[in-house]
Parts: structure tokens; sequence; C-alpha cells
């Protein structure tokens, strides 16, 4: 355990590094907040009563995403992972006296935690004391925080669980870059990276909802609004659960397979 | 030009030397934008209408904004890739050799796979023509012309703008995503429903509007301005600036020798 955690302490230390791009990173996702914000205030004056929760859980679903993006982004990958598979690197990170899926694991969390981290205090911070329908709001009651907190830690898990299956896909296509962009383009949609889950036809959520996208960032941000409360929060939070266990145990297999027959060609 | 030509030739037939790959990325980059259209399509499920904006005047929109976009990251891909030839040194090689800089940074990258999205641009402009109930008329397949060639050039411009803040900072340049990408992704709607103060920026600082939004209205019959068609041209000075910074950029840069 404590080898995984110098692992993790040594990614965010590294990950803290970079203070320019996080200063690139924060005023390029005030904008886009800013933007998305002024879009969907375009279509709520077109047709409030069509919109499906109020303006202001809407304004502080999109904050949260931009503040935290860093945690939920589908589309990072560790190149150095990949390439260790595709290079035959791999070989020495198997000497390692360390469970090589927990590594890969613990590191990519250590990433992403470090640049939410160092993004999203300034971003939540001036959302705030935006003017009333277009900031940052309060938590809908003290039991929707805690929940929130737990959400988005189950959240992160679920993604990094899923991004595994696409890291460990490298062992058996060899050229990973169309997975990964299948991958990331059906993630960033089913999980509401592009428009909220609610905003989607409704007679199609519930096929969102069996999907494990909707549980890594849409679930912590609508309980945060209160929009889902009490036991469906709950709910949301166990599907959650399921999902994690199910996508870890599905790396854990696909990993056994890969490194059973895994060929390092010398050189 | 032959030279470019020839080029252009040995990327084609580099890339097709892996054709699944090709076709996985091609396949990859037409799903990226497909997800950007079904969100437009189930926001328009539910809103009907944005602005007084009608679904098929804003697709007009986002297949304009689509086809410019990947046309220009085909061709001028190069710039977009720039970071890399500063930080690993290529661009120390291209300095040396008797050809403009301009026209190596175009040719040392070609991006076919592009054709996944252009392909879908095109798909869902025939789409949205005939369902716009504009009355298309040749001035107006002019405007449209006009409009890819301005987008092109805007977008272009965006891409060497972005390669010269590469000479300032390699780790800062997500910033720029907003320029570009953000360009692409806001630009599917018609500029105006972002309100006055945004309009004006993307006129007068990132000049996408001039060839989105202002012939666009002439296009769906909103304005009679002729004049509007021609608007996009202006794109081809927003080259001018870009491109003085990157040549500004250029004098200052210093090896790292690596």
């Amino acid at each position: 355990m404590k080898k995984y955690l110098s692992f993790f302490r040594i990614r965010f230390a590294a990950g803290l590094q970079y203070r320019a791009a996080a200063w690139a990173g924060i005023s390029t996702q005030f904008a886009w907040g800013g933007m998305t914000l002024l879009l969907y205030r375009a279509f709520y004056e077109t047709d409030a009563a069509a919109f499906p929760m109020t303006f202001d859980a809407l304004s502080s679903y999109i904050w949260l995403q931009q503040s935290l993006l860093a945690l939920f982004m589908a589309w990072y990958f560790d190149d150095e992972i990949f390439e260790s598979i595709t290079s035959g690197g791999v070989a020495y990170e198997l000497c390692r006296p360390c469970d090589l899926y927990a590594m890969w694991f613990v590191k990519n969390l250590a990433i992403r935690f470090s640049r939410a981290a160092l993004r999203c205090a300034p971003i939540l911070l001036v959302a705030a004391f935006l003017p009333a329908p277009y900031g940052m709001s309060l938590p809908a009651n003290g039991a929707a925080g805690v929940l929130f907190i737990v959400s988005l830690l189950l959240g992160t898990l679920v993604l990094v669980a899923f991004s595994m299956l696409v890291y460990l896909s490298a062992f058996y296509t060899l050229s990973p870059m169309g997975v990964r962009i299948l991958a990331t383009s059906a993630a960033e949609f089913f999980s509401g990276g592009l428009i909220p889950i609610p905003f989607f036809p409704e007679p199609l959520q519930p096929l969102f909802y069996a999907l494990p996208f909707a549980s890594t960032q849409n679930t912590p941000f609508l309980i945060y609004t209160g929009y889902l409360g009490g036991r469906e929060a709950l709910g949301g939070i166990a599907v959650q659960l399921l999902w994690l266990a199910g996508l870890v145990l599905a790396g854990r297999l696909l990993i056994r397979r890969a490194l059973k027959k895994v060929v390092v060609q010398g050189g | 030009m032959k030279l470019y030509l020839k080029l252009v030739a040995m990327h084609l037939k580099c890339q097709m030397q892996y054709k699944a790959s090709f076709l996985m990325t091609c396949l990859g980059q037409f799903l990226t934008s497909f997800t950007a259209f079904l969100s437009i399509l189930f926001l328009f499920n539910r809103f009907h209408a944005v602005e007084d904006y009608s679904f098929s005047e804003v697709l007009i929109c986002f297949s304009v904004m689509l086809t410019a976009f990947s046309l220009a990251e085909c061709f001028v891909r190069g710039f977009d890739v720039f970071p890399r030839l500063v930080r690993n040194g290529t661009l120390d090689r291209i300095l040396v050799r008797p050809r403009s800089e301009i026209f190596q940074v175009l040719t040392s990258n070609i991006e076919f796979s592009r054709v996944g999205r252009l392909l879908q641009a095109f798909v869902i402009l025939a789409y949205a023509v005939p369902t716009s109930g504009v009355a298309w008329t040749a001035d107006r397949v002019f405007a449209v012309v006009l409009m890819l060639l301005g987008g092109v050039a805007v977008f272009s411009a965006l891409f060497v703008l972005y390669a010269g803040f590469s000479f300032f900072t390699i780790e800062g340049l997500e910033f720029m995503n907003i320029f570009t990408d953000g360009s692409r992704e806001f630009g599917m709607y018609p500029l105006s429903v972002y309100g006055e103060g945004v309009l004006k920026f993307y006129t007068f600082c990132i000049p996408i509007a001039l060839f989105q939004y202002y012939p666009f209205l002439y296009l769906v019959g909103r304005s009679d301005d002729v004049r509007l068609i021609f608007l996009p041209l202006l794109g081809f000075v927003f080259l001018v600036p870009c491109y003085a910074f990157f040549r500004f950029g250029l004098r200052r840069y210093k090896s790292t020798g690596s």
C-alpha cells in the first residue's frame, strides 16, 4: 500500500509543477463555461418551460464541470503507458515488485487530482461571485454536499477504471489510436460532457443511465444541484459502486489474459 | 506548386500504407463531430428553436463551420503541431534549408483523416440546404463558397497565430484552444445567440462572424444586403497580423540545441 501512496505522491507533485499550463487552462475553461451558459440562456429565453432544471442548477452544473474538467476529461491519456506497451518497455514495469494494474491506476488518479487541485479553486471562486442565475450556488443542502463529495470521488475512480480498459486494449491492437478516439467520443457524449443528461429526450435517458458513463460526471454534479435528491442520490451512488466494481474486474481480467501471453520482443 | 503537389501525394501515399488505422481514425473523426451534431439535434428536440433560428438554419452554420475547420486542419495541420517542431528541434533543420519556412511547415504534416469530418459536413449541408426553405439562387451558392474560403482563411490564420505563440511558451498554449476549438464548437450556432458583446468580439477580434454570421443572414434571407456576401474575404486580412506575429516570434527564436 505504501508504495502506491508514493507513486501517487510523486505524480501529484509532478502535476503541480505546470503552473503556466494551469493558468492557461483556467482562462480557457472559464471562457468555455461562460460561452456555454450564454448558449443555454438563448435556449432558455426561447422556451423556458422546456428547461429540465432551474437555470441556477444548470449554472452550478456547468461551473462544476469546467472547474473539475481535469477529473473527468475522457480524452486525457498518459502517453507513457501506451508507449511502454507498444514499445515493449512494459517488460521493465513487470520486473517491479508491484501490481501493474494498481500502479497505472494510481498514477492516472494522481495526475487528475493534481490538475484539478490547481485549477478548480480560481474558477469556482470567480463563478461564485457572478450575478444570480449565472453564478455558482451552494449545494442544495448539507446532505447533498456530503453525498456530492462521495460521488465525486467514485466518479473519478469509475472514469480511471474505464480509461484503464483503453490502455489495456493496446496489448491487443498495438495501435491504440483508433480505440482511443472511439472511446473518448463515446465517453464524452454519454457522460453528459457535451450536454447534461437531463437535456436529452426523456425516452432516451434510461439508456444513458444504464451505461457506465453517467456514473462519471453526471451523478455527482446532479447530486450537487439537487436534481438527484435523497433516495435517488443514494441510488446513483450505488450504481457508481457497481460500475466501479465491474470495470475494475474487467480490467483485472484483461490484464491477466494479456500478461499471460504477452511476448516482449528483444532489442 | 509542383513540389507542393508532390509532397501532398507523398503524404497521401504514406497514410494509405496503414489503411486500417487510417479508416479507424476517419471513423473516430466522424463520430466526434457526429456527437456534436446529435447534441444539437437533441437540444432542438426539446426547444424547437433558438432565438428565432430554426433547426436547419443552425445546421447550415454547423456544416459551414465544420467544413472550414476540417479543411484548415487538413492542410494547415503543420502549424497546428508546430510546438512539437520547436520542442524537438526539427525547426532548426527547416531553417537551414533553402525554401521558405512557411512552405516547409505546411508540407511537414497533412492530415487526410479529416475526410471523415468533411464528409459529414457535406451530408449535413446537403440535408440542411433543401429543408431550410431558402431559394438557392446563383448568388447564394456563391455566398456559400466564399463563406467556406473565408472560414479556411480565418482558421488557418488562427493556427499560424497558435504556432507563433509557441515561440514564447510551450506550456501555456492551452488558452489558444478557446479560439480554435472554441470557435468551432460555439460557431455551430449563429453567433448572435450569445449576445451583442460576443458577436462584437467575434467580428473585430477573432473574425469568425465575418464568414459565419453576416453572410449567413443574407443566405437565409434575413437580410437583403448583397454586400454581406463579400465579408468573408475580409477573413483573408486576418492572416496578415497572424503571419506578422509568427515572423516576429521566428526572429526572436533561439534554438534549444537539442
